[in-house]
């Protein structure tokens, strides 16, 4: 147990890596955050708007919402998007946040079958509809869907920060148009952005996912 | 981890009595918020920093679209942009519409923000959007129109103080279809022409729109004057998907064995508020709709323009924009 922390010295061969992954410590700590009440900590606010009592019609703060066909309670800020209570308080990681302001698209998410940024909506106001995120979109036994099994095939993730949001705009378009055409495969993805610019390998993908879903 | 942004009280109202009572019991510190794709970024900036906002999705009334006696449709504020975008009724009888839905920013935000939002957004300048006092933020100065300032950006007309321009593509649709706002506030109900939903600097130097604090915005109302006209709609950004225009034009022109009998045409991102060409429109009313017509027209569509140091590239871009929209 001694070297669990091991990673924090500096060691440029890698020899002393221990078997406790950076994401398994990271999830570890967020799931304690949530635990111990500490969402208050974390975001630096405070529970309530100015302390008074609320007026009628507000939000409450403990809602269940249905994620992946899941219903999950939750504890949600007013002003928690929903990328913050998927990544932080459901342990939903593979929804990234990339520039938190709406504008590429890493962090879409499935809201009742259309696509959305997840950080630029409330969590309050998908109370009632079906989210559904990356982690969701692949077989119950962990069988990858169609379009992430060609994006694999086609090379299309090479840094993998945007596919989460890729995946799901890709699944999103197949549901609603089995058969799209490139241009329309184009115009479903203009709302992802690729640093690395694999764009034509994404677009590919999902051409051949469509042939064989 | 990315921080949050400063906590407000949530109220989700189910009609739209409870909404507009709630966002005159919240005053001053109250915001309404359609879709929230702008509304979210102004409170993670820390720029605009509510008490209460006002949750409008839960107002089913305000969404859909209906067909109208008089031939037009009638769009509830809060019918996103995808549902105007693929609605069959408004792709028939007023496609320009229709286009310029299509081409706000990314799917994404297409599938959660709503016209109503659209047209009434906020100006994109960006000494603005950081916060900055300048005269539409209350304070005294406009860092845009400077000798060092970047205003590639901004306006060529109407500048009062304030040089930013309308950022939205379906405004300019809207006020090319002469559409009518239906806003409801506590006084009750009033509709406003579109020719007079936006205002300038010069008349409010704070606001976009006539849209007092408290007031929410109901209803797009669109006549059948223009139903089935022949519609042109284009956009001139930097990138294809996720941006602002630099120009957009949108234009409704009914012909008749090749004479133009009518035209209405609107310019977008040289103003505050969309710009009506009705020097344009008077001079090609009754010609024909030819490529003779479109250059003649083309020489008065940015008359009086008074360019700022990086933007004199937009009184070519709205020529031809003319020419495209009547050439047809």
């Amino acid at each position: 147990m001694q070297k669990k922390f091991s990673s924090d010295r500096y060691d440029p061969q890698g020899t002393a890596r221990d078997d406790v992954s950076r994401r398994h410590f990271i999830k570890g700590v967020v799931a304690c955050g949530t635990v111990a009440g500490a969402a208050g900590l974390m975001t630096g606010c405070s529970g309530d708007g100015d302390g008074g009592s609320a007026p009628a019609g507000s939000a409450e703060r403990l809602i269940s919402i249905n994620v992946n066909g899941m219903s999950r309670n939750v504890d949600v800020m007013p002003n928690e998007t929903l990328s913050h209570t998927l990544r932080n308080k459901l342990g939903l990681t593979g929804t990234k946040l990339g520039c938190d302001r709406g504008s590429c698209g890493a962090c879409t998410v499935m809201v009742d079958g259309t696509t959305v940024n997840s950080c630029s909506i409330l969590t309050h106001t998908v109370r009632s509809a079906n989210v559904v995120t990356v982690e969701g979109v692949g077989g119950a036994n962990g069988e990858l869907h169609p379009v992430q099994t060609a994006m694999i095939e086609e090379l299309a993730p090479q840094c993998g920060y945007c596919t989460p949001g890729q995946v799901v705009s890709g699944v999103a378009l197949l549901q609603r148009n089995p058969n799209p055409s490139r241009e329309e495969v184009r115009q479903a993805l203009a709302g992802n952005l690729c640093r690395c610019g694999a764009y034509n390998n994404y677009v590919s993908a999902i051409v051949k996912a469509a042939g064989s879903a | 981890m990315k921080d949050m942004m400063p906590n407000f009280n949530l109220v989700q109202p189910a009609d739209l009595a409870s909404a507009v009572s709630a966002l005159s019991d919240a005053g001053e510190g109250g915001w309404a918020m359609a879709g929230g794709q702008d509304s979210l970024d102004w409170f993670k900036d820390r720029v605009k920093r509510p008490s209460t906002v006002v949750d409008l999705s839960g107002v089913a009334e305000l969404s859909g679209i209906t067909e109208t006696a008089d031939g037009g449709v009638e769009i509830g504020a809060m019918t996103t942009l995808t549902d105007v975008e693929n609605n069959a009724v408004i792709q028939e009888k007023f496609g320009v519409l229709a286009m310029a839905a299509g081409r706000v920013a990314s799917p994404q935000i297409r599938n959660v923000g709503t016209l109503g939002g659209n047209i009434s957004q906020d100006a994109r300048c960006w000494y603005y959007r950081a916060g900055l006092d300048c005269y539409r933020a209350g304070g005294n100065t406009c860092y845009a129109d400077t000798p060092e300032g970047m205003n590639r950006e901004h306006c060529l007309f109407g500048a009062s103080r304030c040089v930013a321009v309308t950022p939205s593509d379906t405004a300019v649709a809207v006020a090319t279809l002469e559409a009518e706002m239906v806003i409801v506030g506590p006084g009750g109900e009033r509709t406003v022409a579109a020719a007079d939903y936006f205002i300038g600097p010069d008349v409010d130097i704070e606001r976009m729109t006539v849209l007092e604090p408290g007031d929410v915005l109901t209803k797009i109302r669109i006549p059948g004057k223009w139903a089935g006209a022949q519609f042109f709609f284009e956009k001139v950004a930097d990138r294809n998907t996720w941006d602002f225009p630099l120009v957009n034009m949108a234009g409704a022109m009914k012909v008749t064995d090749g004479m133009i009998e009518d035209i209405s045409l609107t310019c977008g991102g040289v103003e505050c508020v969309p710009r009506k060409l009705s020097v344009v429109e008077d001079i090609v009313r009754g010609s024909a709709a030819n490529e003779e017509t479109a250059n003649l027209a083309a020489t008065s569509a940015a008359r009086g323009a008074s360019p700022l140091n990086y933007n004199h590239f937009k009184i070519p871009l709205m020529e031809n924009l003319v020419k495209k929209a009547i050439r047809g």
